[in-house]
């Protein structure tokens, strides 16, 4: 490559050699060979250890994968020394998962094992590994997660802090497979949910509490108040003139649920506020069409404080609900699938979660959510409403 | 690929394949530049008491990497590095602020890019100049992944060396969508990317803003046994027959395909996409009796060995299989398992349960579901069953009429920020389905309607809609 300022780029010449619309490298030529051999031929697959998986193909060909968990964010240090170890045990060959963990294949069961012990073997030097081996079958693996204050303009909490935090929690977790199904957590540090959280096991959710403030130089100047009045999906925000005569919004309070599209749109409505702003907790969320069907996870903590460095309450209640389903579902049974047949009611119980009206929802279709029937069991919850009810 | 008729650039099992030798940026002496006890003793620029937190515990620390960069690009020296050598260290004081003050320091992006293209750079502003000036400009460039995140080593580093010469060295691998994503480039430095990325690498970069996503597929047929269709074959031809709508941003907001070869949607197609084409089969499920029997002997672990990390007791087959299939259309006699397929729905619990005793058909297609989003703004969605059933052979000229026909839809009539989902749910899923010339099927819904406020359509009623009042007085006097 070229190592001069602009490159092969010449700004008199910006069309002169321009490469476009060649998409992405074809996989093809990264694929092991193994893989390539067997490809659209593979029989059956055995995880042999957590970490380590087993794939046989019609003639009987086997690959071996080594899955490590890795963090998103990554420094090219990280990758090259990937690198090496790729060129040590596996001719250079390397993937990376959905769930950003990384894979080495190789045809040969011992050097997926040595390769597995040296992934193992490596630490930082603060003392965390660099390469844990893991994340297979009914493991928690690997959060998916989202930039958080490492590099987004609106989230409501950090991502790679919180995940870190999280995941030293369930590490035993990410080395066994103890879970009665799989249990995925995801991470989103705002509502825009770049992480499309929405159908995880556990997801947490950066979650702001203000609405916006209104810097009335910057929309008017700097934003198209109609775009900024369509983004509201509650109609809150409505276009003013100042008593200057300066151009700019008002925003209904009461209709605001902080959503931050309107941030989206003008950055002159930052929602970003330190006592605002927090984490939510959804549970019950599944994507695979493995026995039910594809859900969304619910709210089951309306908000948790930012407590940095390293989160203590979301930590303890993820901890919580993790050992509560570990303890009572039934085998192949989601987080979900044992909510609802334990009952919602019951899940609170058993996870130690309290139940407050920031749960009943109160935003479209709320209604198909109420219980409409008879059918209930009884939980402190439940004693609660009666005696102030008036009942007992 | 990438450069036409350069597939094979980088395939390490072709004679005159591309090494990084070839491209490489830094010589070996700038990569390997520090020791370990150097690492120990290294003091970045800032103090960051709260990361330092996060060093501790088992899990990776993002944090001891991001003070392993830092070092490194100290030993390199501004002298050989295009962005400020301190880049590292003013991101390590930036997030430790934030950690201070529980408020992000990136500010709303601005406008920049490549030209010609509208997507694939993000802009990204630290609000802290003064105080971390060489994070001041750091934007992202989403570089589009080659299939299944499949990579060579001679590809990687040759990416790094791009990331760290002419941005920060910190990467996403990968961003939610897929992309590889290089952090903390600046505006200068954008075209020059492209041009190393097009010409050295071979490779393009994503998507962004209001157009398609960069799309995204399981490992499918290169190591799945329940891959039902080339997942990365489609995502690719996809890709490529889609290059327009990736790079210029000609939508109302933006649109991803997602490619899952089974129903247990390992990339979350059905949550995440608006079109979502996922493997499955018309034919019956393979039974292996042999292994079956095997698994009933507790010869094979259950679920492929993925649950042996707790005592579930003996395989039971009857609890565990028959009675939990969701339309009980298995039995076992002691001997023999059977499968009434006509009654199956392909949830793929007795073949993820059974690997080596159960596999999907042979006569297998894909299923297209539309409409799937995150909350913002209408709240989640999940999509739509559109299409049962579909054979799905290269090069996919079909699902590319179809994906056209419901762009074009949406392109017409969608407003702005309002995603395919959103938009029938304004317009009603009646619409789509006329506009795209598909009958009603009942797998369409979870049930039918309860309430029957019916938009008949006037050439179904007798006489239409207009109404003669002096015809209906001829019978009913006031």
């Amino acid at each position: 490559m070229s190592k001069e300022r602009l490159g092969y780029f010449d700004p008199k010449k910006p069309q002169e050699g321009r490469i476009t619309d060649i998409g992405p490298s074809h996989y093809g030529q990264f694929m092991p060979p193994i893989l390539r051999k067997n490809y659209g031929n593979w029989a059956s697959h055995r995880i042999l250890e957590p970490g380590l998986l087993m794939h046989v193909s019609e003639t009987g060909d086997k690959a071996f994968s080594v899955r490590f968990g890795a963090p998103r964010v990554m420094s090219v240090e990280h990758i090259r020394e990937i690198c090496d170890i790729a060129d040590k045990y596996c001719n250079g060959y390397v993937r990376w998962t959905t769930r950003n963990n990384v894979e080495f294949i190789t045809d040969k069961e011992d050097t997926a094992r040595a390769l597995k012990k040296d992934l193992d073997s490596r630490k930082h030097i603060g003392g965390s590994f660099k390469f844990p081996t893991g994340g297979t079958g009914n493991s928690i693996t690997n959060i998916v997660h989202t930039q958080g204050w490492l590099h987004c303009h609106t989230p409501a909490t950090d991502a790679s802090g919180l995940v870190k935090a999280v995941a030293d929690d369930l590490f035993n977790d990410f080395k066994t497979m103890r879970m009665p199904a799989k249990l995925r957590v995801s991470m989103a540090c705002c509502l825009n949910m770049c992480g499309a959280v929405h159908c995880s096991d556990i997801a947490l959710l950066g979650y702001h509490r203000k609405p916006p403030a209104i810097d009335n130089d910057a929309v008017g100047k700097a934003c198209e108040i109609p775009l900024v009045v369509a983004a509201c999906p509650l109609y809150a925000i409505k276009p003013v003139t100042t008593a200057e005569g300066k151009k700019t919004v008002t925003i209904n309070t009461e209709k605001c649920m902080y959503c931050g599209n309107c941030y989206t749109m003008c950055m002159g409505l930052p929602l970003a506020d330190k006592e605002g702003d927090g984490v939510a907790i959804l549970a019950g969320g599944k994507i695979s069409n493995r026995l039910s069907q594809p859900k969304f996870s619910k709210v089951v903590v309306p908000w948790l404080p930012n407590e940095m460095p390293r989160w203590p309450s979301v930590v303890k209640t993820v901890h919580q609900i993790v050992e509560a389903y570990a303890k009572d579902a039934k085998k192949y049974e989601r987080l979900g699938d044992w909510a609802e047949r334990i009952g919602w009611e019951r899940f609170f119980e058993k996870c130690g979660l309290e139940f407050s009206w920031h749960l009943l929802d109160d935003y479209r279709l709320a209604y198909d959510t109420f219980r409409t029937s008879t059918q209930f069991k009884y939980t402190d919850h439940a004693w609660a409403v009666s005696k102030a009810a008036g009942g007992i | 690929m990438g450069i036409p008729g350069k597939e094979k650039l980088w395939d390490k099992e072709e004679k005159e394949h591309r090494k990084y030798d070839d491209v490489r940026i830094f010589a070996d002496k700038d990569l390997k530049n520090y020791t370990e006890d150097e690492l120990k003793t290294f003091k970045p620029k800032h103090a960051t008491p709260m990361l330092d937190e996060l060093e501790k515990g088992p899990w990776p620390s993002f944090v001891s990497d991001l003070k392993r960069e830092a070092l490194h690009r100290k030993k390199v020296g501004q002298d050989n590095l295009l962005i400020p050598m301190e880049a590292v260290d003013d991101l390590l004081g930036v997030v430790e602020l934030s950690y201070k003050e529980g408020e992000t320091h990136w500010k709303h992006g601005g406008i920049v890019g490549v030209l010609g293209y509208g997507g694939g750079v993000i802009g990204r502003y630290c609000d802290q100049q003064q105080k971390f000036p060489a994070v001041a400009h750091f934007h992202t460039i989403r570089v589009n992944q080659p299939g299944a995140k499949f990579y060579n080593t001679d590809f990687l580093r040759a990416f790094c060396d791009i990331c760290e010469y002419r941005g920060s060295g910190i990467t996403n691998m990968h961003g939610s969508t897929g992309d590889m994503v290089m952090l903390g480039s600046t505006t200068e430095q954008l075209e020059p990317i492209f041009f190393d990325l097009t010409h050295d690498l071979g490779n393009d970069i994503g998507g962004s803003g209001s157009n398609l996503r960069t799309p995204s597929d399981c490992i499918g047929p290169a190591r799945c046994e329940f891959a039902c269709y080339d997942t990365l074959g489609m995502c690719y031809e996809m890709t490529m027959a889609f290059q327009d709508e990736l790079h210029r941003p000609a939508f109302p907001y933006k649109f991803k395909f997602k490619f899952d070869g089974c129903p247990n949607c390992c990339v979350a197609s059905i949550a995440r996409s608006d079109m979502a084409f996922i493997g499955t089969w018309k034919d019956d499920i393979r039974i292996n009796q042999e292994a079956v029997q095997a698994y009933v002997a507790d010869k094979i672990p259950r679920d492929g060995g993925g649950m042996t990390g707790a005592n579930w007791g003996p395989f039971d087959i009857k609890s565990e299989i028959i009675d939990l299939c969701p339309t009980h259309c298995m039995q076992w006699d002691g001997k023999k398992l059977s499968i009434n397929n006509a009654e199956c729905i392909r949830c793929m619990h007795c073949i993820n349960a059974m690997p080596e005793a159960l596999r999907v058909g042979k006569d297998t297609g894909l299923s297209i579901l539309l409409g799937a989003k995150a909350p913002i703004l209408e709240g989640a969605q999940m999509s739509v069953l559109t299409v049962p059933f579909m054979y799905a052979k290269h090069p996919f000229e079909s699902q590319q009429a179809f994906a056209r026909k419901v762009q074009d839809w949406w392109i017409e009539e969608g407003k702005n920020r309002e995603r395919l989902g959103e938009l029938i749910q304004r317009m009603g899923l009646k619409t789509l389905i006329e506009v795209l010339g598909l009958p009603a099927m009942p797998q369409m819904v979870k049930e039918p309607r309860s309430n029957p406020y019916v938009f008949f359509k006037a050439d179904e009623v007798p006489g239409g809609f207009a109404r003669d009042i002096d015809d209906y007085r001829s019978r009913h006097p006031k």
